[in-house]
């Protein structure tokens, strides 16, 4: 990420200063520094249990900083929420879910009102009906038209996924916070998936933090990389940063990074959290 | 039970007449359906929470609250309400998260609870002295005997019930559909969990009332599990078990009436055979779509030798 003012937050989507996040007591990760421009496709990247979905929840202003400063889109983390929108990491929706993916995405939208929709108001509020193209709209853009109305629980995961990103945008976010949207999806979804989340940052301008295991359906999209370890984190092109030498570094043991032959970054002897099972992440040789 | 001053004579304008007349009947009706509207509004966001275990268990918990106000001989109204909101609270402490490890804690929590509520209740019971037959209305469902009274507060708590349920609606379906999301969003996941168990110990306590502590699912859950085969669109399914619901009560009642067995086999009856044609028949569309879609339909999932 390009340098700027070291002391100016214009132009910079997330800005992370020496910040630092202890849970029950524990030390999650200090001495954090990250600089998101605005429009960027960023991704977290790092073994399992390092904080990848804590340093997710400080910017969306779930949990406080002990130390250091946090600002999203020029405000402190939580004052920024409507411009924010959220794809937690999950399982899948129970298949038993007798609720449409339609619905999942229109709550993006006004699910925190409180009180009833007045049925059929959409025919007397225009602020209903330019809602309601929204919701279409979203669900076009992420392609998600032919399985929308059907109950959520019954669709593939990647169409889950799909109809779960269409509810994150559904209110034109500015930032687009996103929490391991490829775990669980097969090679062919990860591809498409990725595709798509590039194409909504280029096209509209939104800023994207995405939370991934394995960089390699993501890294031919991505602007930078945070790779997290115990303690820490370094930021980055990812050229720069996914290298032996600035990984032997941040995690204080040799760290060899290969490059297949068709492109595909292999990372070995990462240290792993132990009671994960390995070959999920990235990394691990195959 | 011979209130049936006439019995059945096969006219239906007549038999109609008949039980109207009799002012009982007529209250029964007006709570029957207080209780249809309230059971099926409440019940629909519990199944959709799958909270039904919980649900149960309130319910349970009413028959040893009634149990006790009668020993006392305080008002039984007072009793079924008082246990099933201090239940409520109960479960609402145990914490909850969205891991699923908490689930199987909370069950636990409300089997317990749900195993001593029993136990108290045959308790009280015998402590009262064994009057045998209520022992069964308790239990079973009774619709003898309700008063213009508890009519009365059967409609006051409703109507309250569903007041704050209108207000919660959209965001208790919000944390219910996806709590991470809605919590990211402000909204108060936690809160809303804990005020809808109290909403939920009052419509199992309202319910208890009608169709016995033990048979409460056949208003709280079967109609909203049979609307939620129907249709998943959620206003339309919310409606669907509403009308079930009263559909259930009317009938149940009506059919009580000129019987002696206990109104809570009628409801359970008649909520299980909605049950299971609304299942049927969504089984058998699927079948159907899927015949015309061509052949069964494709695996989502593509499976890729390791890499």
């Amino acid at each position: 990420m390009p340098e700027t003012d070291p002391n100016s937050d214009v132009g910079l989507a997330v800005r992370f200063d020496e910040a630092a996040v202890r849970l029950g007591g524990r030390t999650i990760w200090s001495g954090v520094n990250l600089k998101v421009d605005h429009g960027q496709f960023v991704a977290v990247l790092g073994p399992n249990g390092v904080g990848k979905s804590t340093l997710i929840k400080v910017v969306l202003g779930i949990l406080p900083v002990a130390k250091g400063r946090v600002v999203v889109l020029g405000r402190p983390p939580g004052d920024a929420g409507r411009d924010i929108g959220y794809l937690p990491q999950r399982r899948n929706f129970d298949p038993s879910m007798r609720v449409r993916g339609i619905d999942v995405v229109r709550l993006g939208s006004d699910g925190d009102r409180w009180g009833l929709p007045i049925p059929g108001g959409s025919s007397f509020f225009a602020s209903r009906r330019v809602q309601r193209q929204r919701v279409d709209e979203v669900i076009d853009l992420v392609g998600a038209g032919s399985f929308a109305h059907r109950p959520i629980g019954e669709v593939s995961g990647g169409e889950q996924q799909r109809l779960l990103i269409a509810q994150a945008l559904v209110r034109h976010p500015r930032l687009l916070l996103l929490d391991e949207p490829l775990d669980s999806l097969d090679l062919p979804n990860q591809a498409s998936v990725a595709g798509l989340i590039s194409e909504i940052s280029k096209e509209h301008g939104i800023t994207v933090l995405i939370v991934a295991h394995d960089v390699n359906p993501i890294v031919s999209y991505l602007d930078g990389v945070v790779y997290m370890a115990q303690g820490g984190a370094v930021s980055g092109l990812p050229d720069q940063v996914i290298t032996s030498e600035t990984l032997s570094e941040l995690y204080a043991t040799p760290i060899e990074v290969l490059r297949t032959s068709d492109g595909r970054l292999v990372v070995v002897g990462q240290p792993e959290a132990p009671s994960h099972h390995v070959d999920r992440h990235t990394g691990h040789p195959h | 039970m011979t209130m049936a001053t006439d019995g059945f004579v096969w006219n239906l304008g007549d038999d109609v007449h008949q039980m109207f007349s009799l002012h009982f009947m007529v209250n029964a009706f007006r709570a029957g359906s207080i209780v249809a509207v309230l059971a099926g509004a409440v019940g629909w966001f519990m199944v959709l929470r799958r909270q039904s275990f919980a649900g149960h268990t309130l319910a349970v918990v009413s028959f040893p609250g009634a149990a006790a106000a009668i020993w006392l001989g305080v008002s039984a109204t007072a009793g079924y309400f008082g246990a099933s909101i201090v239940a409520a609270l109960v479960i609402a402490m145990v914490p909850r998260s969205s891991s699923g490890r908490a689930h199987s804690q909370e069950s636990a929590v409300i089997g317990t609870v749900q195993a001593f509520a029993l136990a108290c209740g045959a308790l009280f019971v015998s402590l009262y002295g064994g009057f045998l037959y209520s022992l069964t209305g308790l239990l079973f469902g009774t619709f003898l005997g309700i008063s213009n009274g508890q009519v009365l507060t059967l409609g006051l708590v409703a109507v309250g019930v569903l007041a704050v349920l209108g207000v919660l609606a959209r965001p208790l379906f919000f944390a219910t559909v996806d709590a991470d999301v809605a919590a990211a969003r402000r909204v108060p996941v936690r809160a809303l969990s804990v005020i809808f168990l109290i909403l939920l110990g009052c419509a199992a306590a309202e319910v208890s009332q009608i169709t016995g502590a033990l048979l409460v699912f056949s208003l709280l859950v079967m109609p909203a599990a049979a609307a939620q085969q129907i249709t998943a669109r959620p206003a339309m399914s919310l409606i669907i078990t509403v009308i079930l619901a009263l559909v259930i009560t009317w009938l149940s009642l009506g059919v009580a009436y000129f019987s002696v067995y206990p109104v809570g086999f009628y409801v359970s009856t008649f909520g299980f055979a909605m049950y299971v044609v609304a299942a049927t028949g969504r089984l058998a569309v699927n079948r159907f779509h899927a015949r015309l879609s061509g052949d069964a339909p494709l695996p989502h999932h593509v499976t890729v030798s390791a890499r």
